[in-house]
């Protein structure tokens, strides 16, 4: 199951997290539902194909690193590291809950599965930088993919990363952008532009592939690409994405960065997605 | 290092890191550009593979190091005390305090001195900023010898530790064994008629006012705060009940560092006049070092002067 390359089965696992994050935002009534559902394919390509880990062995030291950057879309974090194995899909009721070990942000203390806590935007590049440095220290063979929102590319400690990374070469260090164009508070063009995007990361050193995001069969064999070139350097996926992917009321809207659905939303959403 | 010799304690600090080296292979060194200020540069000569030169990019530091220390690595990330904490102030948050990484971060250039740099460069924040901090443990040496004491005890703590390392030459007063528990003060003077609790630098100073007082008919205790986070709240709390009068002397602001934190314990658990010496919150400016420190009396006369006013009016106040 762990290297499962059947698209069909891989976008029907997409389906069922697209589905569960859904019903965890409406049960706990909060969540970041727009980037969540933005990065579905992403998570399901990286954690039922791509990355080398096992669910009974959290904290296998050989295993594939993953940080999720922008830790605001931790629910669609958690539904995946749930349904790959990391803990029940039950404890998705408590998300966001006192005492949860899903926390709105995710904490490597409280859930298993999770390699580094974040929140804090703009910080995530720099710990998979110190991961990757560290594994190449050690003479490890393990990857480190991090996942950061195209918002939090306006962080100026992304940028320190990237130069930091590209001008030392370093190696089994992936970078995916969910580039879904839309953040908390209007669309990232009208906010402040990243553009031209993949030119400044080739500018930083990085070699720049781009993807569907929401296309499973192409974010495999993009990631096969990157993880071949990153054998000699960082390497940048930029993922185009909708924010909101799968709900239709909800796909492009800022409104639903940080929004759970209520009643009739929810109704709403699971008829379309089950109509699928 | 001899007793009464003066030696610059960031030097101090900077050979400790690599003695340390030699024992620990798997401790790491970071610095943003600032190594031959900071000391650092001496274990990057020492061992080149576990220097690790960030370039002036002190967030990106910070998250390196974070990642690092989840291999077993234990990094010392190092830069000027004034970036480190503020720059880089949310970095140490997130990336550093909240997820209790192992990793050591040396304060450099704490307080007033900073070579004439002035108002940007002067740290008198760092210790408030970072004791407000959840699981964060923060160390003020008072001489070369306890901070070469203190970056080794750093290396035996799992997580978090913030060592404020000063610039200028202070004199050795601890003698060669000496040895620092965290969260214990140490007694340097014993009197009755008035407390000094000090800590970092000021603490050689605070010590020569203590004799001097004696001589002046002034018996003072003075207590030395090697850590700021966890304080000895029983070494205050006696202090503030069998004498009743409290002068604290830092390189820091007024506001939320030494003086701060026992205001706290006292007004909660013994109240007593508390007079706090350091900048009264104002920024700095460049200069000459003790010309300065004499602005808010922190040399040794203005501890004497502040310490004998209290004992002689202070507990009236009581």
């Amino acid at each position: 199951m762990a290297h499962e390359h059947d698209v069909g089965f891989l976008e029907s696992v997409a389906h069922q997290i697209r589905t569960l994050i859904i019903d965890t935002a409406h049960t706990a009534g909060a969540g970041h539902t727009g980037g969540s559902l933005s990065e579905v394919e992403i998570l399901t390509a990286l954690y039922f194909s791509f990355l080398n880990v096992d669910p009974e062995c959290p904290d296998w030291n050989e295993r594939d690193r993953f940080i999720l950057s922008k830790g605001h879309a931790s629910l669609g974090y958690y539904v995946t590291l749930a349904l790959k194995g990391y803990f029940p899909t039950d404890n998705l009721k408590t998300f966001d809950r006192e005492d949860s070990t899903l926390q709105a942000h995710p904490d490597m203390h409280k859930c298993k599965g999770v390699d580094y806590s974040t929140g804090s935007l703009g910080q995530g590049l720099s710990i998979g930088v110190g991961i990757a440095l560290g594994g190449l220290k050690k003479n490890q063979q393990f990857k480190t993919v991090v996942l950061l929102g195209d918002g939090e590319c306006q962080e100026g400690q992304v940028w320190e990363a990237a130069m930091f990374a590209g001008s030392k070469h370093i190696p089994k260090l992936i970078a995916i952008v969910d580039y879904n164009k839309v953040q908390l508070s209007n669309k990232v063009d009208e906010n402040l532009s990243l553009e031209p995007f993949a030119i400044k990361w080739e500018a930083f050193g990085w070699n720049v592939l781009s993807a569907d995001g929401h296309n499973i069969a192409d974010l495999l064999s993009v990631l096969s690409r990157a993880s071949a070139l990153s054998a000699r350097g960082p390497v940048v996926i930029i993922a185009n994405t909708i924010k909101g992917k799968g709900v239709s009321f909800m796909e492009g809207k800022y409104e639903w960065h940080g929004k759970a659905p209520n009643d009739q939303e929810y109704t709403a959403a699971k008829k379309e997605l089950g109509s699928k | 290092m001899e007793l009464g010799e003066e030696i610059a304690q960031r030097t101090a600090f900077g050979q400790a890191l690599v003695e340390l080296g030699a024992e620990k292979p798997n401790m790491l060194v970071l610095d943003a550009d600032v190594g031959p200020s900071t000391q650092t540069h001496l274990f990057g000569r020492a061992y080149p593979d576990r220097f690790i030169e960030v370039g002036i990019a002190e967030q990106n530091m910070v998250g390196i190091a974070a990642g690092l220390s989840t291999l077993g690595f234990v990094p010392w990330i190092s830069t000027f005390a004034v970036f480190m904490t503020k720059r880089a102030g949310d970095q140490i948050r997130n990336s550093i305090a909240h997820p209790k990484a192992n990793v050591k971060i040396n304060g450099a250039y704490g307080g007033l001195p900073t070579g004439r740099a002035g108002a940007t460069h002067s740290a008198i924040e760092d210790l408030a900023v970072m004791r407000a901090m959840p699981n964060m443990i923060i160390m003020d040496p008072a001489d070369p010898r306890e901070a070469a004491v203190c970056a080794r005890l750093a290396m035996e703590i799992e997580g978090p530790v913030y060592l404020r390392t000063v610039r200028c030459p202070v004199p050795v007063i601890f003698p060669e064994h000496h040895k620092v528990e965290i969260g214990k003060a140490v007694k340097l003077h014993e009197g009755k008629d008035v407390a000094i609790i000090s800590s970092g630098m000021m603490t050689p100073r605070a010590l020569k006012a203590a004799e001097i007082l004696e001589g002046q008919g002034v018996s003072a205790r003075l207590l030395h705060m090697p850590t700021i986070k966890p304080i000895d709240i029983e070494a205050i709390c006696d202090a503030a009940e069998s004498i009743g009068a409290i002068v604290t002397v830092e390189n820091h602001s007024i506001i939320g560092g030494l003086g701060g934190a026992v205001c706290e314990v006292v007004a909660e658990y013994a109240p007593c006049r508390v007079k706090r010496l350091g900048f009264p919150d104002v920024f700095l400016e460049s200069g000459d070092d003790e010309v300065l420190f004499s602005r808010y009396s922190l040399d040794i006369a203005g501890i004497v002067s502040v310490a004998k006013a209290l004992a002689e009016g202070g507990k009236k106040n009581k």
